[in-house]
């Protein structure tokens, strides 16, 4: 994290960027509540295949999204290099298993083009704008999308 | 915050209480206690609802309590009977008093057409509104009993006194103003005070007075002492002196002067003499001893404070009356200890006056600081078992110093565990007393006549699961009500009483708390709940089911009996969302139904839903936990015991034969079975009396586990109930028995093996 | 030296205004649930004066006055009382009783702190 540049691009919404496979994404850093190493997580009956298991933070029982199973990337087998990045969405706290966190970068809105077109249509859902940058293409990534829906019981 | 507002939140809580009280005392009187005692409790509430009311300018919740309050005064002085026409009254208007404090609360004023409704039934009760006009038509005052003034901090000058009311320290503007007319430069004022005997008795001190009017301006006073006896004559309890006081300046007005003799007033001869004559009297002050006021006034409107005991007549003391003996107490009471009991259990219904028992000393606390210190026992009780582990591993000896101690930690954080639990511990009380109002309601909706009765209101448990009965029990209660009880003319028809009763009760058996709802109805229709599920598509139309499982359909998604959508039951919400809201609190829910004699369900819940004792198991590669109080005993079947039925294994134990369910294929860890032979089984009991054998992998060990649910991150998961931080400080899961169990009966017959909502 | 009070209501919304009135004003405030507790108190302290709600559960303020004016060692006490309504009926009932005072509540603190000044020494 230390040596990652900050770079500021006007005054902007401040981000976190990270690599999954090839590609770069984003999230909003006020979603973000820390980043964390990999452990091994506890794996969950009838999960569906993105739900890597519940991991412990701090006495809090965590569910880890595999994130390119997510988005319908290519799959790796998560290896103690791989990084988890605590997100709050709505009331829920959970983790996005990606490769590694590459940038924390300060994007003006007029960065932010909407309606993507990516090559993998299962990840439209859960992008909300590209941004392009420096030869870059940073797609932000809705957390509130990432988990199962709930149950609905009351 | 401010002071008042903190106040203010102080007294919504108490209007809680007072409430339940109110509701309390109003279902047993209309069980038929009417003691004095009981019928006082319900005055009292309301009376405390209105005081507080008063303080914070509620003032359309002071006249409907007031009102209230009213009717249960004639009740109180026997010149009301608590009958068939009064109760209901009484009760619609506590059901109102709840909304209007309700409406208080969020700064409203609740249904004033009601209010107005109701008022006008309660002056009815006492023969029309007093004073010839109703309170229901008044925009801010109240009836002839009471003035505006009783409620504002602001005294409003207006000539009560012309209606013979006084209005005790909240009349200042009025006087001042009447009494200052025209004065410029401030009159100078003679008063003449000699005590009576009975001044000095009340504690009031002619010394403190004069003090006070000193501090009006300039008084010069003379003390007149020629009464004095001799020495030997005289009585130590006597008052022989009298005062003659000059007054000057600026605010020695006559109405300042009479306000500080305004409690002497009793008990002394008093004459108060402004410079150029006499301002009138027109008993403004303190309205004590106001013209215009006959004895049959006095004593029309001598409304008994004390409903008990007539006040006695002596005026010295009240001799004969029975007093409590005055041994001062030696040292302050002891706090009970805290259970979060509201100690107005204990009071009301003391025993004789004599035994002082000291009320519990209770203290409100934030709930999220319980929690705080909740969550960081879990911390310490992993923590401690991390510790335990790693000192096992390290094999020194037992006995050694670090073993004992680690014991002694081991006991130390169970000790203080239990004790933060019995914090958050609460009766079910709370829960239980919301529901008479529902079942009158729901009786005079449906036309139906219930008689409702409660047991085990006390049985604790923990402040969560209270918290999420009330649904439930609400949903239930109303299905009991219109679906279960019949109609008055059907019942007498069948030889019941026309009555139905509805009963609900809790305790405790076993580690868990049990809820049960029984009516005396009709109980389930079989023949036409099969019909339905069959209409439905919930089942083959050829399906063979037995009585218990033909009742359990009740509790499938989409079934719900409403042919006609009545207004009570028909809100879209069937008995299966009350089933797994249930279950998400790791309850369940299990139904018995006798034709033609009543239904019951009964839930079996967990006390609370933050520890647990468990048996820890090896599935795969996954750690489980088992909850200790299912199992019944852990077995290695033997060769011959178990037997394939269908898809399906059994297993012979104990002369019983069980279905054995391989836990790691029931979760999906493993796609085959794995051989009984090298593994464990575990006896457990389910609902319904039925025993299962799960087959793990392995036991561990057991041990107290801390509950974190899984559903607050993520969702519930089938099959699992919760998880737990295990020993190496990984999550371990919590088997739900029940669930895996059920998955080879009728969920299984009936829906497949698993019904995880698809992706 | 600062005067303490004894208040005594069974409401504790009324306890608390009172003491929200009592304090600013340098009183020391001592709180009772109704007569019977209210005479624990007192047997454990010595108020310059006591307040007392007249309708309480167990032992009523009536009932805690005369107790109190039979007590050779606490009679001197002046003692107020609350009444809901300036009902005259009920003030002369707390007069025989051995009320030094009343006030009725709702009150307004600057009343309530007059009149404890009309009868602590």
């Amino acid at each position: 994290m230390s040596n990652t540049a900050r770079k500021s691009i006007g005054y902007g919404v401040e981000m976190v960027a990270f690599r999954v496979g090839p590609q770069e994404f984003c999230v909003d850093i006020k979603a973000v509540r820390e980043i964390r190493g990999w452990t091994p997580a506890t794996t969950l009956p009838h999960a569906p295949h993105y739900i890597l298991g519940v991991i412990n933070l701090r006495g809090t029982v965590l569910p880890v999204v595999n994130l390119a199973a997510r988005l319908g990337l290519p799959l790796e087998d998560p290896t103690p290099r791989h990084v988890i990045i605590v997100v709050q969405a709505e009331d829920q706290t959970f983790g996005l298993l990606v490769d590694a966190v590459s940038d924390i970068l300060s994007i003006s809105p007029e960065l932010m083009q909407g309606a993507p077109d990516l090559a993998q249509d299962s990840a439209k859902a859960f992008v909300s704008s590209v941004i392009a940058m420096e030869e870059r293409m940073i797609a932000r990534i809705m957390p509130e999308r990432m988990l199962p829906e709930r149950l609905r019981l009351n | 915050m401010s002071a008042l507002d903190e106040i203010r939140v102080v007294f919504f809580q108490e209007c809680d209480d007072q409430l339940q009280e109110l509701e309390d005392g109003l279902t047993a009187m209309e069980g038929g206690e009417t003691d004095d005692d009981t019928v006082n409790r319900v005055f009292r509430a309301v009376h405390s609802i209105k005081g507080g009311a008063g303080a914070f300018d509620l003032h359309k919740l002071v006249k409907f309590a007031h009102t209230f309050e009213t009717v249960l005064d004639e009740v109180r002085s026997h010149r009301l009977a608590a009958d068939g026409t009064v109760m209901p009254v009484m009760l619609r208007s506590a059901d109102h008093l709840r909304d209007l404090v309700a409406a208080g609360r969020d700064g409203g004023d609740g249904d004033q057409e009601r209010s107005k409704e109701l008022i006008v039934e309660l002056e009815a009760l006492i023969g029309g509104p007093k004073g010839g006009h109703s309170a229901a038509d008044d925009d801010d005052e109240g009836d002839g009993g009471l003035s505006l003034a009783d409620f504002e901090f602001t005294p409003i000058a207006m000539d009560w006194g012309a209606m013979g009311l006084g209005t005790g320290l909240g009349g200042g503007l009025g006087e001042d103003a009447a009494a200052s007319e025209g004065e410029e430069d401030g009159p100078a004022i003679r008063i003449s005070f000699r005590p009576r005997k009975d001044l000095y008795a009340k504690a009031n001190e002619a010394a403190v007075l004069l003090r006070e009017v000193a501090a009006l301006g300039k008084a010069t006073v003379r003390c007149d002492i020629s009464d004095v006896p001799l020495l030997d004559a005289i009585d130590p309890e006597g008052a022989y002196l009298a005062f003659e006081v000059e007054l000057d300046g600026e605010n020695a007005t006559e109405a300042k002067v009479r306000e500080i003799f305004e409690f002497a007033e009793w008990d002394c001869d008093l004459e108060i003499k402004a410079r150029g004559g006499s301002v009138p009297d027109f008993g403004a002050i303190g309205g004590d001893d106001a013209g215009g006021l006959s004895v049959a006034d006095l004593l029309a409107r001598l409304q008994g404070e004390i409903a008990t005991e007539a006040p006695s007549e002596s005026t010295d003391s009240a001799e004969g009356s029975p007093l409590p003996s005055l041994k001062p107490a030696p040292e302050t009471s002891e706090p009970a200890k805290a259970e979060g009991k509201d100690d107005k259990d204990d009071k009301g219904k003391a025993g004789s006056k004599g035994e002082a028992e000291a009320p519990a000393v209770v203290i409100r606390v934030e709930l999220h600081r319980v929690d705080k210190l909740i969550d960081l026992v879990g911390e310490l009780v992993t923590t401690q078992t991390m510790l335990a582990q790693k000192v096992e591993e390290a094999g020194l000896p037992t006995g050694s110093e670090v073993v004992s101690s680690i014991e002694e930690l081991d006991r130390l954080t169970r000790t203080l565990q239990d004790s933060v639990m019995a914090v958050r511990a609460q009766p079910v009380k709370s829960v239980f007393q919301r529901m008479p109002r529902l079942v009158r309601e729901t009786a005079s909706a449906t036309g139906k006549k219930v008689n409702f009765v409660t047991h085990g209101e006390n049985t604790e448990v923990d402040k969560t699961v209270v918290e999420r009965l009330s649904d439930p029990l609400t949903h239930m209660i109303r299905n009991a009500i219109d679906h279960g009880l019949e109609k008055p003319d059907d019942r007498v028809a069948k030889g019941k009483p026309a009555e139905g009763t509805v009963t609900l009760s809790a305790a405790h058996r076993s580690g868990r708390i049990i809820i049960e709802i029984s009516d005396d109805g009709g109980g389930i229709n079989r023949p036409k709940v099969k019909q339905i599920a069959i209409d439905k598509g919930l089942i083959p139309a050829d399906a063979v089911l037995s009585d218990e499982e033909t009742d359990q359909l009740v509790m499938l998604p989409g079934f719900s009996t409403a042919t006609t959508v009545s207004a009570i039951s028909g809100r879209g919400v069937g008995m299966d969302v009350v089933k797994s809201s249930i279950e998400a609190l790791g309850g369940r829910l299990s139904i018995s139904s006798r034709p033609g004699l009543g239904s019951a369900f009964t839930m079996s819940l967990p006390l609370t839903l933050a520890v647990l004792e468990g048996m820890i198991v090896r599935v795969e590669e996954e750690t489980l936990v088992i909850p200790l109080s299912t199992i019944v005993f852990t077995f290695r079947p033997q060769p011959g015991d178990v037997q394939y039925v269908g898809q399906g294994r059994t297993v012979h134990v104990r002369d019983q034969i069980v279905p054995l369910i391989d836990v790691g294929v029931a979760l999906g860890y493993r796609k085959d079975p794995v051989d009984p032979l090298t593994s464990v089984a575990v006896l457990v009991d389910c609902d319904n009396n039925r025993r299962v054998a799960l087959l793990v992998d392995d036991i561990r060990g057991q041990r107290q586990v801390v509950i974190k649910s899984l559903e607050k991150n993520y969702r519930p998961v089938h099959g699992i109930s919760a998880a737990t931080i295990s020993g190496e400080g990984r999550v371990a899961l919590i088997v739900d028995v029940e669930a895996i169990a059920g998955d080879r009966t009728l969920d299984n017959f009936i829906f497949g093996i698993d019904n995880v909502a698809a992706e | 030296m600062s005067k303490t009070i004894l208040t005594v209501d069974d409401s504790r919304t009324m306890r608390e205004l009172l003491r929200s009135a009592l304090e600013p004003a340098g009183f020391t405030v001592l709180q009772a649930e109704d007569g019977l507790h209210g005479l624990e108190v007192l047997g454990a302290s010595e108020p310059d004066a006591i307040i007392t709600d007249i309708n309480m559960p167990r032992m009523n303020g009536l009932e805690f006055i005369e107790a109190v004016r039979l007590d050779a060692a606490k009679r001197a006490i002046p003692i107020i009382v609350l009444t809901t309504e300036s009902d005259t009926a009920k003030k002369d009932r707390a007069r025989r009783a051995g009320a030094t005072g009343w006030i009725v509540k709702p009150f307004d603190p600057a009343r309530l702190i007059a009149a404890i000044n009309r009868v602590v020494a």
